[in-house]
Order: C-alpha cells, then sequence, then structure tokens
C-alpha cells in the first residue's frame, strides 16, 4: 500500500482516529492501538491544557501517533485563531484539524469562517487540516489557501449515514492535488472502505468505533475496511457493470453500418 | 419575541390535542426520523405508553449517536438566598422568616476552592435569588470574574435581565444562563408568583430572546412539574425550544424537568404528580423529538433513577450538590432551596457511572475559546 504524506510526514495507516464518545480512557487507547492509527485527533476543549498529566491525553499520547488538537467549539475565524496559538502552545505541534461549527446541533462547518482561518493559521506557520463541507470549489479555495489537506464530510457528525455526499465527494478528489480525507458520517467499515475505493486519501472515525458495543473489535473492523478499500483502489477496479446493462432491443447505432 | 408566538397557540386545545391522540399518532411519530411538536404530543400523551420500551430504545440509541457514553458533569453554588419574590412553591420565598445570606467574595473563592476539591468540577453554575439591589448584575459579574481560574464553563440561574445585561456578563465569561418559565399557563402563572419582578410573565418568557439577542452560548429551559398539566407545559416548552433554535441558531440548548414532590418544603403541595414512569416517558419523547438538545437530571432525583436514566437520554447531571448559599464550606448547615434525593458524593456517582459504562466528563468547554 502506498503510504499517505501530509505535510512531509509519512503514515502507514489511511484510517484516522477521533477521540470524543468513549466509555473510559482505557478504552479509547486500546481502539486507538487497535486500529493501527498514525494520527489521532483531540479535542482542546476536553483537555486540562495547564495539567501535563492530563488523564485523557496520557491515553493518547504513543511515540507513533501524530497529536491532532482540533478546534471543536469555536465558533468564528478570530476565536478559531486563538484557539489554535493555544493548541499550539499546550500541545507542542503545529498540526490542527480546524473545526469551525456555530450551529451547535448539526455541527456543520461555517464554510466562510473556516477560509478565513485556513489563510490567516498557514501563514502562520500551521499544518492546517480543515474541517469543511462536501464543496468541490471551497475545497480548490482551501487548497489555495494553504490547507495540508481537505476534510469533506461524508454526512454530518455522529450519524453514521455514510457518504452521502458522494458525488461531491468524488469530484473533489478528482480535483485535488492534497490528501482528501473524508471527515464525519462514515458508520461502518463498509463505508470507510467506499471512500477508499473511490480514490480518498484516508478516512478519520470517531462515533462508529466509540459508541459500538465493543469498541476495540470495532476499530480492527475499520483497519480491516480502509486497508480493503485501498487495496482495490491501489490494485485498479474492474470495469463497472451498470454502464452495461442490457443491450437495448433496438440498436441505436443500427445506422452504423 | 416568543410571547407572540404564544399567544397564537390555545392552552386548553393543546390539552385536548394531547388528550386525543391515538395509537396510530404515536406509531408515526415513532416511525419518523424528525419529529415535530404534534409528533412529541403524541408521545408523551397516554396513548404512548405501552410504547415506552420502543422509546426507551431509540432515545438510547440517539443519545449514543449524538452523545456517545459519556455524561457532561456540573455543580451549582448558591450565591444567596436572598430573594424579593414571592413564589408560593419556593423555600426562599420573600416571607419567609429565615437567615438571608449573601456570600461576599472572599466566602465565594472559599465556595470554589472547596468545590475543587470534591472532584474535577469545569462546569459552574451559579445561582441567585432575585434581589436586584444588594446582588444584581455588578455582584454576579464578581463572582464570574472570581471564578474564571478554577473552572472553564460558567452559567447562572438567576432573575431574567436585560439584552445589556446578559452581554455585560458575557464580557466577564459568562457562557450560559438557565432559566426555568416554570409555567406557560399565562391565566394561572400569577397564582403561583403573585407578587415581586418574577410575577410578569411576559418578562420572563421573553428573557430566552434577550439572552439569544445577547449572544448567550448556551441556554437552559425548564418547567416546575407539580404546578400546571404537565403534558401541556412541556409541548409549549416543545415549542419555544423550536422557535428558539430557529431565531438563535448558534445557541446550544438545554432542557430540565424539575418535579415537585409532596411535602417538600412542607407548605405548598404540588397540584399535579408525574410518576417515574412518565418521567422516563417525558425525557425519552424528549429525546426522540430532538436527537441534539441536553437533557439534565439535578440531584431532585434518587440515584436509582439517574443511573438508569443516565444510559437512556439524560447528557447532563449536577453532583454533589448543596442549595443552600454557602453550603460547600461557608454555612455548611443552611436552609435549602429545596431537597436533594442524591446526596452522594460526586466520586461516588462517578463511579457509579463508570460501572455502567458512561464515562463522566468534567471538562467541555476552554476558555480561550471566550477570548475576543
Amino acid at each position: 500500500m502506498e503510504k499517505l504524506v501530509i505535510a512531509g510526514r509519512e503514515f502507514n495507516s489511511r484510517l484516522f482516529l477521533g477521540t470524543g464518545k468513549f466509555d473510559s480512557n482505557e478504552i479509547m487507547e486500546q481502539a486507538i492501538l487497535a486500529s493501527g492509527t498514525e494520527m489521532v485527533t483531540v479535542a482542546m476543549k476536553r483537555i486540562d491544557l495547564d495539567n501535563r498529566e492530563d488523564d485523557m491525553l496520557k491515553h493518547i499520547k504513543h511515540p507513533h501517533i501524530q497529536l491532532l488538537p482540533n478546534t471543536s467549539g469555536v465558533r468564528d475565524a478570530k476565536e478559531a485563531v486563538f484557539a489554535a496559538q493555544m493548541a499550539r502552545e499546550a500541545f507542542g505541534t503545529n498540526w490542527l484539524k480546524l473545526e469551525i461549527h456555530p450551529d451547535p446541533r448539526y455541527l456543520l462547518p461555517d464554510s466562510i469562517e473556516t477560509l478565513k482561518a485556513t489563510e490567516e493559521l498557514a501563514k502562520m506557520g500551521f499544518i492546517v487540516l480543515p474541517y469543511c463541507q462536501a464543496d468541490p470549489v471551497l475545497c480548490k479555495r482551501l487548497e489555495e489557501a494553504g490547507a495540508a489537506t481537505v476534510m469533506p464530510l461524508g454526512a454530518p457528525i455522529g450519524t453514521n449515514r455514510g457518504l452521502q455526499t458522494k458525488e461531491f465527494i468524488r469530484i473533489i478528489i478528482e480535483q485535488a492535488n492534497i490528501p482528501v480525507i473524508v471527515d464525519a458520517g462514515i458508520g461502518a467499515p463498509s463505508h470507510a472502505a467506499e471512500a477508499m475505493e473511490m480514490g480518498a486519501s484516508a478516512c478519520l472515525v470517531n462515533t462508529a468505533i466509540a459508541i459500538a458495543d465493543n469498541p476495540v473489535e470495532m476499530a480492527k473492523a475499520f483497519k480491516s475496511g480502509i486497508e480493503a478499500g485501498r487495496m482495490a483502489y491501489e490494485a485498479g477496479l474492474g470495469v463497472q457493470a451498470a454502464n452495461f446493462e442490457a443491450e437495448a432491443s433496438s440498436p441505436l447505432t443500427k445506422f452504423l453500418v | 419575541m416568543f410571547s407572540d408566538e404564544l399567544r397564537k397557540i390555545s392552552w386548553e386545545e393543546t390539552t385536548g390535542k394531547i388528550y386525543s391522540k391515538t395509537d396510530a399518532d404515536v406509531r408515526r411519530a415513532l416511525s419518523k426520523t424528525k419529529c415535530d411538536v404534534e409528533d412529541f404530543m403524541a408521545l408523551i400523551s397516554p396513548a404512548a405508553e405501552p410504547y415506552i420500551e420502543t422509546m426507551a430504545r431509540l432515545s438510547r440509541k440517539y443519545t449514543l449517536g449524538r452523545f456517545g457514553k459519556t455524561m457532561s458533569m456540573f455543580v451549582p453554588l448558591y450565591l444567596t438566598n436572598s430573594c424579593t419574590n414571592s413564589c408560593v412553591y419556593c423555600g426562599f420565598h420573600v416571607s419567609n422568616k429565615m437567615k438571608r445570606t449573601i456570600l461576599t467574595p472572599d466566602e465565594i473563592v472559599n465556595e470554589y476552592k472547596a468545590i475543587k476539591k470534591l472532584a474535577p468540577f469545569e462546569n459552574l453554575l451559579l445561582v441567585t435569588g432575585e434581589n436586584p439591589v444588594a446582588a444584581g448584575v455588578d455582584y454576579i459579574a464578581k463572582a464570574l470574574d472570581l471564578a474564571k481560574p478554577y473552572f472553564s464553563n460558567l452559567k447562572i440561574e438567576v432573575m431574567p435581565l436585560k439584552v445589556e445585561e446578559y452581554a455585560e456578563l458575557v464580557r466577564h465569561g459568562l457562557n450560559g444562563v438557565i432559566c426555568f418559565q416554570e409555567t406557560y399557563n399565562e391565566k394561572n402563572y400569577k397564582l403561583y408568583h403573585p407578587r415581586g419582578m418574577k410575577s410578569n410573565f411576559e418578562w420572563r418568557l421573553n428573557g430566552f430572546d434577550r439572552m439569544g439577542q445577547a449572544g448567550v452560548h448556551s441556554i437552559g429551559m425548564g418547567v416546575l412539574i407539580g404546578l400546571e398539566e404537565w403534558r401541556t407545559d412541556v409541548t409549549m416548552m416543545a415549542y419555544h425550544l423550536r422557535y428558539l433554535q430557529k431565531t438563535y441558531w448558534k445557541t446550544k440548548y438545554s432542557v430540565n424537568f424539575p418535579r415537585m414532590r409532596p411535602a417538600e418544603n412542607g407548605g405548598f403541595q404540588p397540584n399535579v404528580i408525574i410518576s417515574d414512569r412518565e418521567l422516563a416517558q417525558l425525557t425519552f419523547a424528549m429525546r426522540i423529538f430532538d436527537h441534539d438538545v441536553d437533557i439534565s437530571y439535578s440531584t431532585r432525583e434518587n440515584p436509582e433513577f439517574r443511573d438508569n436514566m443516565a444510559r437512556l437520554g439524560v447528557t447532563t447531571m449536577s453532583a454533589e450538590s448543596k442549595t443552600d448559599p454557602g453550603g460547600y464550606y461557608t454555612y455548611p448547615q443552611s436552609l435549602e432551596q429545596f431537597h436533594v434525593s442524591d446526596e452522594r458524593k460526586a466520586v461516588e456517582v462517578e463511579a457509579a457511572l463508570k460501572k455502567m459504562g458512561i464515562e463522566p466528563v468534567w471538562k467541555d468547554w476552554d476558555q480561550s475559546f471566550d477570548h475576543k
């Protein structure tokens, strides 16, 4: 499997994990390790930034894992930029998952503020991975603004509804010069496999693993789903049958002798 | 303002509608992915009683998806029991002969320190009676300033304020406001709140709009179950919630269902009693109606009921609450506003939740987000 490279760092796994909603920090850690992930995002609002011994953080930190602080909770670009600076100081990393969702119900990203903050943060030297709408034009604009990846949503956060935005993600992947990571909505390993078969660079999964009856086993299942989808993509999927359905009884090309 | 909307909804007709909901109405509501207020009425109606198990399962599913296996923890601090209102059901009633306390800044800080010794609380709720002269906006602002070194998220439960007063408190670090309308029955509201500022139904009702206009991030609502027909009251609250969500869409909402028990506070007897089963049905109905709203249970509820409901829809809980000013440190034996049923220590509640596979979340906000 081809290695994923973001901002010059290589990743052996194309599965990224979120850390919310688990029933304990111990189970979360086991799921992280079982998934084989090398990129884990954590909400800075959950971490006691003054406490180096924060219990949640203790269970995430491993030498092979890139910590990806996220700004979940901020509502505009100004708040995001300030929070990012706090995160950089507290976590000692330039990596940042930019999340700006002023709407607390569906947690949908604010495209305008996300673009503004990406521009500013990229200039300040952050490696910005913005959570965004599955909007192909926006994704190109984010790329131009200096984003390290784009992270379009498959469906609203926590819904486990899969790739509801498939048609747009297809266009985003086709047009992107930076990695496309499908974030939010992925509810089953088959959804993740589908995204990877389409050519997504990686998937970020949280709810589907955290709320499973057995999160550790589910993490392994996602690992397999991601790998299967990526291998299929790299191997070159066979001809898709849909375009070759039954020949019409009166052919359109009969006139061509 | 919501008062314009409420005027269009008849209390009597709504009550009639709820009680004429049928089995088919309940089934229709349960088959939808998004319910409207009509569906909510069906789900809280007697017709839904046979479906309580289905409702519990759905409520659990939606809660898990949105909130995961977690419980947000908070602690209330009563700053004063001084109050100019005369709510007939309340222990802090103006004419109750009792010692009145307004905590001084030093006492407030001592309370904060004492709370931090109980558990790693980061979500604080400051509560006052209504005494705008002795414990008004300046006093509350001071308490917020003093709280910042100790807590990440600050909410208040105080008298309804003006837009500019809420905005001023936001500048002092206020994150959320909780206010119970008590009842949406305008006609009878005055029977329970005969004198004082609180007797003005509309001022209280439109307080939620003023919070929204001031940009308060989080608004908590509630009706006091025990005054009027609870099914009608919570339906009005459901209308209110939908109105607020559409108007102030950046605000996060929570709902509370505080219920009065017989003989609570000695004097006032509740007009209506809601059983555990009915409160569970109401909680499930609220979750099915709104997958995202925070549902908060206080220590009014007993440990067994709270623990059971923790898996089925409740997402926010207080623990080790003292409902008297200075109860954590300064005046540990003073008179409570209401009696606490869950008297467990915060660490005991934490252990009980963990045992059930629920992670208590103490910190879910960061002060850096409030930086302007």
